[in-house]
């Protein structure tokens, strides 16, 4: 390439286009979009419609009438999953809101008061860390009763540090750096420079951290509705199908692969777009994830 | 290096009484009169009151923490309201399933992980690192409960190799005991081997990109003794990061995983406890879990000491 075919000005490549170019977010990005399109699709239309159970249509293997095959209820499984869809999503996502929204303000602040409040954040996340996330969220359904509510909270609480320990560390890492000064000469106050520079400079790690989180909650909720402690019936939940579909693995195996099928695909396109998103912010290390 | 320790210990001490105070707060919101439970529906007002006063629950809130608390170290976890036995000794049977599970699925998941991680370092950008690193793409996004079915249903229905669940008991022998873990350790081992093969093969790209790599290289040391003075030293940091917080995960993950190979272990009892409302035990299980994770991770800041002789200075 000759130099004059350079523009004039060293554009940078904007990130949506260094994501476009990245396979493996694309690749993700499509993944997450179908589910997020199933579960879209299940507000307004559904094949069957679930609630209605056909006793004399139960552990049907796939067929053109259902696609998927239905459960020992008779309920078309291609439904359930695309209902299932929206409750896995919702609870990650919020839960994934809860850590952002608490999370990432208490890590700001402590990177931008440090002393004292920043290594009582430090002390409040190990505490926090000690919990293996699932036992507490176990104990969170267990005390306040099973259901799709309990289970955001749950998984959410400990969504909170980790924003908060990657908030801090971002921040931490942008305070020293000469634009903040001339911000800072400038007058403007701390919560202002957090505000204009410092959260949009750390917002591409929020978002690959976020990515991860969502994941990690589509796992939780599977796992927590598994057990009986996530959303509760009628309302489908892919980890609820994969304890159904338990009982009768013998006769219908299909039951069991499906919803799994589904979750893995979730989980598998927010981690690979997490990557993408990853290597974006940092081509350097492009190759080491 | 002794203010290191110092430290570290100092703040897992605090981290362990600050979770205990956590764990009693939570079980004091639980609606319900654990002496009420004990007794039933048909027991009078009065016989309530005598039990409650029997197990302390009149007394102020700081003196029936004190007291719980000063049990835990005595390892004296009070007694479980349903199975009217001490609950030290329902966690210590279940823990002869659980704590070698944990162990197993560790064990497995080191032993595939690292090599992994190392061998697609090594051939970074080719095939085999883009196969293996794909395998641990997929090996992250399945649940383990569910590679857990597929597991039984593949080795036990299909192949009838081992049983499906259910667990003898070590009475019952070594291998009879050990056929019926290895499936679900297995499945517990199957996400931490993804995740740690990841982690392993950035740490030693990264440390291969490293000047005192290349000074080595350039003085003449071969490759394999590059790898092995110099590589794998500074590698272990992050691993150990790794292997310390998986143990946590691993804790929870056998919950989860006991429950659909129905291993009578912690996980297990946890379920029942909750299910009948026995909120010692729940107490006592996640109490000893977070125990367990905050000794981990001690250990493993400890082991950083050992591997990293930076730290044994004056930090």
């Amino acid at each position: 390439m000759s130099f004059a075919s350079l523009p004039a000005t060293p554009a940078r490549p904007t990130g949506l286009r260094r994501l476009l170019a990245s396979r493996i977010f694309v690749a993700g990005a499509v993944l997450t979009g179908i589910v997020l399109l199933m579960a879209a699709v299940s507000l307004v239309w559904t094949p069957y419609d679930i609630t209605r159970l056909v006793v004399a249509d139960r552990i049907q293997s796939p067929s053109s009438a259902h696609w998927l095959g239905t459960d020992h209820l008779g309920r078309d499984i291609l439904s359930m999953i695309m209902l299932g869809a929206r409750t896995s999503i919702a609870v990650a996502l919020v839960a994934v809101g809860i850590g952002v929204g608490i999370g990432v303000p208490l890590g700001a602040y402590a990177a931008a008061r440090g002393g004292l409040i920043d290594e009582a954040l430090m002390r409040f996340n190990d505490l926090v860390f000690a919990f293996p996330s699932l036992v507490s969220a176990i104990m969170i359904t267990a005390i306040f009763g099973p259901g799709a509510v309990n289970a955001i909270i749950a998984i959410g609480i400990f969504n909170i540090p980790v924003f908060a320990r990657v908030a801090r560390a971002g921040a931490l890492s942008i305070w020293p750096r000469e634009f903040i000064l001339a911000a800072r000469a400038a007058g403007k106050s701390d919560i202002r420079i957090t505000a204009e520079h410092i959260l949009p400079n750390i917002a591409g790690l929020l978002l690959v951290q976020a990515s991860i989180q969502f994941a990690l909650g589509i796992l939780a909720e599977a796992g927590l509705s598994y057990v009986g402690l996530g959303a509760q019936p009628p309302m489908p939940s892919w980890g609820r199908m994969l304890y159904d579909a338990q009982t009768v693995m013998l006769v219908a195996p299909w039951l069991a692969v499906f919803p799994g099928t589904a979750i893995m695909a979730t989980v598998l396109g927010l981690n690979m777009m997490g990557d993408g998103i990853a290597d974006a912010l940092d081509p350097k290390a492009r190759g080491r994830r | 290096m002794t203010a290191y320790l110092f430290k570290r210990v100092l703040f897992g001490l605090a981290t362990l009484v600050l979770a205990s105070m956590v764990v009693f707060a939570m079980l004091q919101v639980v609606p319900g009169d654990p002496a009420r439970l004990m007794l039933g529906m048909n027991a009078t007002e009065d016989q309530v009151q005598v039990l409650r006063e029997q197990m302390g629950l009149n007394q102020p809130l700081v003196l029936q923490y004190l007291d719980w608390a000063g049990g835990l170290l005595r390892l004296d976890f009070g007694r479980s309201y349903t199975y009217s036995v001490e609950v030290s000794e329902l966690v210590g049977e279940r823990l002869a399933v659980s704590l070698p599970l944990a162990l197993i699925s560790l064990g497995l998941s080191t032993l595939v992980a690292i090599p992994l991680g190392l061998y697609a370092a090594s051939r970074r950008g080719k095939t085999a690192d883009a196969v293996s690193m794909g395998a641990a793409q997929i090996g992250m996004a399945m649940p383990n409960f569910w590679f857990a079915l597929l597991l039984i249903y593949v080795f036990a229905v299909w192949l009838r190799l081992v049983p499906a669940g259910g667990f003898p008991g070590w009475s019952a022998g070594v291998w009879p005991a050990l056929k019926a873990l290895i499936l679900p350790a297995v499945a517990l081992a199957l996400p931490q081997a993804a995740i740690l093969a990841r982690v392993t093969r950035s740490a030693m790209v990264e440390v291969l990109g490293q000047d005192y790599i290349r000074t080595a290289r350039a003085k003449g040391m071969t490759a394999r003794s590059v790898l092995w003075r110099h590589a794998l030293r500074n590698v272990l940091i992050p691993v150990l990061t790794i292997l310390g917080m998986q143990f946590a995960f691993l804790l929870a993950g056998t919950i989860i995983v006991e429950n659909v190979f129905y291993l009578p272990g912690l996980g297990r009892l946890v379920f029942q406890a909750i299910s009948q409302r026995d909120l010692v035990v729940v107490q006592s299980v996640v109490m000893l879990l977070v125990a367990a994770v905050i000794l981990v991770n001690l250990l493993v800041d400890l082991s950083y000491a050992l591997v990293d002789p930076r730290l044994r200075g004056n930090r």
